[in-house]
């Protein structure tokens, strides 16, 4: 059959632009500037200044993650009960944002919450003291709420449509109360969304240096901000990769998590 | 009582649905009222101007890099579609096993860090001796967009009848004849939604374009960037209520016409 050979660019192609680029990584990333195997780069996450990166960025990007799904397990629920009808513009009002510019969204964050921005503004005309908003962690925080909610909202609520009416009717004819069906319910069948929720968070939160260089301002580096400036100032590629193999590792989990609870891909946005 | 507990309840619901809207509109929304704003300030009205949107259109910059971004969008979303749509069909044809590696490998653009990707496309485009420039964001972009098409397209590929083709063949049209007129139709719908996807992802990326563009050319995205380390200009948020405008007509395009003709 000719019809094999029209995946033929496709192959060459992801060989070209995916598999080999993520070889160079590996290669980089365990050699030195001579091109002599090292283990030195990976290892050098534990000196002071990359550890605590790592630390601060593992850190806000559990801390976004759970406050995401905090907030999104409700919106998906309730966005699931008003389906029925009328119900697909809403849920694209709550999905719209994740196509919008990433840059933009972040940028507008940080319009509102410089000194001389626009929550500060109100403040002063309610002649309250103004607040040391941006440049903290809160603001990176915040900004990664805002940022990746809707990779949240999307999976959760893509699996809880897929919940039959009649399994919720069933188990609240037996008598469990709201709570009980919550837990016994709609949680074990939400797990794949869930999963996929968290990862599509956790991965790009932990991994990012446009929000923690935006709204964090230079003091607070993760280890996006690192890596990134081993590449863009500090010309030190063979780190970089070292550095990059080091957050890989926690990719790969949450692949490996992926693989392990989403099997049908259920959770997934596309 | 029951009636009025029901009501409590969906006014909880309303109450949070809105909470909710709020935090993700209003700090697009801000943007959108101070892109009018004639004051500099960010906390004073100072009257309707158009001002920053002229300054916008005037600005070389901006202007390049608004034709670079769309330029790169458009033909990466073009070539995606014309690559992406080929293996599908071939993927679709294939044994288990195969498929399996070639579905797994089109999975790892998309759950890979964007700060991987670009890093490793860079480290690769100077390995290959390719300079960066305007075709190594191409390239990227392409990498990026062929998996999208993919999951677009497969999902069509599936409800076809392969014998509707196979008796195309049989009634005597060369295999490319029977492709155009009998299995493209069918699958137009995904080949569109990619393409439309594919264009907005492009479109929203900075990261991979931020470590392959090289120090001559710019996005929209890298642009924002630098210019916003250097403080934010009103025309920014001039130029950033032109790209919410776009994203959401294209958006409320791929979403709800395809679905429209589904219903009738």
């Amino acid at each position: 059959m000719n019809k094999k050979l029209l995946s033929g660019p496709y192959i060459l192609w992801m060989i070209g632009f995916t598999i080999i680029p993520l070889a160079l990584i590996v290669f980089y990333g365990l050699t030195d500037k001579s091109g002599a195997f090292t283990l030195a780069n990976v290892l050098s996450i534990s000196t002071p200044e990359h550890i605590k990166a790592l630390w601060l960025s593992l850190g806000l990007s559990f801390v976004s993650t759970i406050i995401c799904l905090v907030l999104a397990y409700p919106l998906a629920m309730i966005l699931r009960n008003r389906n029925v009808g009328s119900g697909s513009f809403i849920v694209f009002i709550f999905i719209l944002p994740m196509w919008m510019n990433f840059l933009l969204r972040t940028l507008a964050w940080q319009t509102l919450l410089e000194k001389a921005g626009v929550i500060n503004g109100i403040l002063g005309m309610l002649h309250l003291p103004k607040q040391n908003l941006i440049n903290t962690p809160g603001a990176i925080v915040l900004g990664m709420v805002y940022n990746f909610l809707p990779f949240m909202v999307l999976p959760i609520y893509n699996v809880l449509c897929k919940i039959d009416d009649n399994t919720i009717n069933a188990a609240r004819d037996l008598g469990a109360n709201f709570f009980q069906t919550l837990l016994w319910v709609w949680f074990p069948l939400s797990v794949p969304g869930i999963i996929s929720g968290i990862t599509m968070v956790f991965v790009p939160a932990l991994t990012t240096f446009v929000i923690s260089n935006l709204l964090g301002g230079s003091k607070i580096l993760l280890i996006g901000n690192v890596i990134e400036q081993e590449f863009t100032k500090g010309s030190n590629w063979n780190m970089g990769s070292g550095l990059s193999l080091v957050l890989m590792i926690f990719i790969l989990i949450s692949m490996a998590l992926i693989a392990k609870y989403d099997k049908n891909g259920e959770g997934s946005g596309f | 009582m029951k009636n009025s507990k029901w009501n409590l309840r969906r006014i909880w619901q309303d109450f949070y649905l809105v909470i909710i809207m709020i935090f993700l509109y209003a700090p697009i929304a801000t943007m959108v009222v101070l892109s009018f704003n004639s004051s500099k300030s960010r906390t004073q009205w100072g009257g309707f101007t158009l001002r920053w949107y002229t300054e916008m259109f005037a600005s070389r910059n901006i202007m390049d890099a608004l034709q670079n971004t769309l330029l790169i969008a458009f033909l990466s979303a073009l070539i995606a579609v014309i690559i992406g749509t080929a293996a599908s069909i071939a993927i679709n044809s294939m044994k288990p096993v195969p498929r399996t590696i070639l579905m797994g490998i089109t999975n790892i653009p998309m759950l890979n860090a964007d700060i991987v990707t670009g890093i490793s496309l860079m480290l690769a485009f100077i390995a290959f001796g390719i300079s960066l420039g305007f075709q190594t964001v191409l390239i990227a972009h392409i990498t990026f967009n062929i998996p999208y098409v993919i999951l677009s397209v497969m999902p069509k590929l599936k409800q076809t009848s392969r014998f509707t083709y196979e008796a195309a063949l049989d009634l005597g049209a060369s295999p490319l004849r029977a492709f155009f007129k009998v299995v493209f139709p069918d699958i137009l719908p995904g080949v569109l939604s990619g393409f439309l996807l594919a264009f907005t992802m492009s479109l929203d990326d900075f990261i991979i374009t931020h470590f392959t563009r090289g120090a001559g050319i710019n996005t929209l995205s890298t642009l924002i960037y630098s210019e916003v380390r250097r403080g934010i200009k009103p025309s920014m948020y001039a130029l950033s209520t032109v790209i919410f405008a776009t994203v959401l007509i294209l958006l409320i395009i791929s979403n709800f016409a395809p679905h429209k003709k589904a219903e009738q």
